[in-house]
């Protein structure tokens, strides 16, 4: 679904990215683990198609297209999906028709019949109970005056509205308490399958006690480091990253 | 003053005094002769006053120049052909609805809708008015107003014709919103109209008037507008001016509020279309306890020009006032806000809030923002903020990234700024059509009509 070749990207000429490479098939969850700053945040909104990072070199092909090439917009309505670590405020634009706009913009792109008030209503509060949203929620303004855990499980009600092939979650556990981290986990779990894929970016083990992925790579200094099993992250947690920068020296130096 | 500006002046005083003589040698439309003396005067201060260029503080950035190039038709407006066809895109459908249509400054009363009125409430023409109820008339429009230091609001009272009278006597509630549309169709020749507009609201009334000014066609013409509100003790008044004037009008015009003890009026000046706009929007809190919101929202595209210039008087104490203003500026458009607050002397407890806000979508658009607080007492409470953002770039990012279209994403952020300068707007129809026009002007507004 996504491959990741030699990725390259900078912003204001100092160079965030440094050659990332990573293949993501249909139906795998992945989760890139690394220490604050290591560019994390930057390889989710690099495929999403922020344009304050300068992609200099590599390519990223999804669905055998050239995912680089296209809008945010365009790449949203192919299916890929990021869900913020920060998302944004937007005065004025409630949620629940922000979503409506967008899911038929999705479904034009598509060829799909756009959804009437009606049905999409009815869609809406099928999806607000897989993360236990509070329905009034969506009558406010996108974010605005949200809890730290009511935007992310807003953005997860947004993923789960919008359905896509690849979804990328930043920090999606990051300030959740147990019990918001446990249905906002559920959500998750219950969007996994055959066709979709999902990039999980996490700081902390914990979320993976919930999220089981199928692969876990250590991201550091704008380098995946290491790969490896779920068990990569348990290990992590228990000697932390500093052991990765002597294991990644030492492969390094006896190449 | 320098030769250029006495040109001006002379240009206009003869185009304008032209006007001037046809009236004071009598006729139909000289009105009563108890108005005659206040004409007189009236013209006089603006003779003295003159065409104001960018050299006086008070019209620093808004340049009027043009004013004194055009020659107006001394013999004042043609009788109307306007069709009820060319008015629907102004019908705002009200139910029971109350409306006084004027085109070119003059009352048309085949176009009028006037309903039996509920006992204490009087609409009429102010020609009418002049008439048949002078007594209530007279003071409002020939009393020395503490407002009338203004060039323009002389030349109107000097040139006006025609407007309207609405009197809501002590103690009544009228609901249904008062609708008074000024049309201009403009020919071949510039066309001016003066018309004026008297609201009293007696002691513990309450009244809705929504007042527009619109334009068809495509000559030149020039509004100039006087509307006195007169807020008696304890009345509650919601005023809305609608501008829609045509890309080719210059409308100049005054809103002044002359409030009694604990009146409430809200007054909001929503301006979508007209080549130069400029709103003196002034009001007098002469009593305890007054409130007073005045609210704005105008958007200027190619290169239309808004001057919101509103000064507030607090001259007694335990009055709130609140200014809420918000513009969205495309191509060269250019938007003027200038927010004079005094707090005199005996005015403790104030409490006076001014906001402005401008929404930047071009790099040509132009804000300029002039706050001024003259506080005279120690006890009160004024703030004033003013703001100029663009779009948000985060934002925009953010409702890509969930699959809008930048244009559509744009429009949409465009959008929630300028419908929340529509909040206040009580008449739900008004806060509708108006919602809608902004929208026609976005890129996307049809797939944005149900985001609303
Ligand atoms: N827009 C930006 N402007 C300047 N520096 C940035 C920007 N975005 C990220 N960086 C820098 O890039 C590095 C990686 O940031 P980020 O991708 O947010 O890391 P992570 O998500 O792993 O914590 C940091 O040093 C950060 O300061
Ligand atoms: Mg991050």
């Amino acid at each position: 679904m996504l491959e990741i070749k030699n990725l390259h990207a900078s912003v204001d000429g100092k160079e965030i990215l440094k050659g990332i490479n990573l293949t993501v098939n249909a139906g795998e969850v992945h989760s890139i683990m690394g220490p604050n700053g290591s560019g994390k945040s930057t390889l989710a909104q690099v495929l999403a198609g922020r344009d304050t990072y300068e992609v200099t070199e590599g390519s990223v092909t999804y669905k055998g297209q050239d995912l680089l090439d296209m809008e945010p917009d365009v790449r949203a309505c192919e299916g890929v999906f990021l869900a913020f670590q920060y998302p944004v405020e937007i005065p004025g634009v409630s949620t629940s028709y922000f979503l409506k706009a967008a899911l038929n913009s999705i479904r034009k792109h598509r060829g799909e019949t756009e959804l009437d008030a009606f049905d999409f209503l009815a869609y809406v509060k099928e999806k607000a109970k897989l993360v236990d949203i509070d329905e009034t929620l969506l009558q406010r303004a996108i974010n605005e005056g949200f809890s730290g855990g009511e935007k992310k499980r807003n953005e997860i009600f947004q993923m789960a509205v919008l359905a896509p092939s690849l979804a990328i979650l930043d920090e999606t556990d990051s300030g959740l308490d147990i019990d918001a981290l446990k249905i906002v986990s559920g959500g998750v779990n219950a969007m996994r399958g055959p066709d979709r894929a999902m990039i999980v970016i996490t700081h902390y083990q914990r979320l993976l006690d919930h999220i089981v992925p199928d692969f876990v790579h250590v991201l550091r200094d704008g380098r995946i480091v290491k790969s490896g099993g779920k068990d990569l992250a348990l290990h992590l947690e228990e000697h932390g990253y500093a052991e990765i920068d002597v294991q990644s020296a030492s492969v390094v130096t006896s190449s | 003053m320098t030769e250029a500006t006495m040109v001006n002046v002379k240009g206009n005083k003869s185009s304008f005094a032209a006007r001037f003589d046809r009236i004071t040698k009598g006729g139909s439309d000289s009105g009563p002769s108890w108005l005659m003396p206040a004409r007189q005067a009236a013209f006089a201060r603006f003779t003295e006053l003159g065409i104001p260029t960018t050299r006086d503080e008070e019209w620093r950035f808004t340049n009027v120049k043009r004013l004194g190039e055009l020659v107006f038709d001394p013999n004042g407006a043609a009788p109307s052909t306007m069709s009820n066809d060319q008015l629907t895109p102004f019908d705002l459908d009200l139910p029971g609805g109350i409306k006084l249509v004027f085109v070119n400054g003059c009352f048309d009363a085949s176009l009028s809708t006037v309903p039996a009125l509920s006992t204490g409430v009087t609409v009429l023409p102010l020609v009418e008015a002049m008439a048949t109820q002078g007594s209530l008339v007279e003071p409002h429009l020939t009393g020395c107003s503490p407002f009338e230091d203004e060039p323009f609001a002389s030349l109107n009272t000097a040139l006006m014709q025609d407007g309207a009278f609405v009197h809501v006597a002590k103690g009544t509630a009228i609901e249904t919103p008062i609708e008074l549309l000024f049309v201009s169709s403009s020919g071949g020749s510039p066309s001016a109209a003066y018309p004026r507009v008297l609201i009293v609201a007696d002691q513990s009334s309450q009244l809705t008037v929504i007042e527009s000014h619109v334009g068809v066609g495509d000559g030149v013409y020039f509004t100039n507008s006087v509307t006195d509100i007169v807020a008696g003790e304890n009345a509650i008044v919601d005023h809305y001016k609608v501008t829609r004037e045509t890309d080719d009008a210059i409308h100049i015009g005054a809103v002044r509020l002359h409030q009694l003890r604990s009146s409430n009026v809200s007054s909001h000046a929503v301006t979508i279309g007209g080549g130069l706009v400029r709103h003196n929007i002034n009001t007098i809190m002469d009593g305890e306890g007054c409130t007073c919101n005045l609210n704005g929202l105008y958007s200027v595209d190619g290169m239309q020009q808004v001057d919101n210039h509103l000064v507030v008087d607090h001259a007694k104490p335990h009055c709130d006032s609140r200014e809420y203003f918000k513009g969205v500026l495309d191509g060269h458009g250019k938007g003027i806000f200038s927010g004079r607050i005094i707090v005199r002397e005996d005015a403790q407890k104030t409490d006076g809030k001014q906001t402005n806000m401008s929404l930047l979508l071009s790099d040509h658009a132009q804000v300029e923002c002039k706050p001024q607080l003259e506080i005279f007492a120690d006890d009160v409470k004024c703030t004033h903020g003013a703001t100029i953002g663009q779009i948000s770039e985060e934002a925009l990012f953010y409702l890509r990234a969930r699959g809008l279209s930048a244009e559509a994403a744009r429009s949409l952020l465009v959008y929630a700024f300028a419908r929340d300068g529509l909040a206040q707007i009580r008449v739900e129809p008004l806060r509708d059509q108006l919602s809608k026009l902004i929208l026609a002007k976005l890129p996307h507004g049809d797939v944005l009509r149900e985001t609303v």
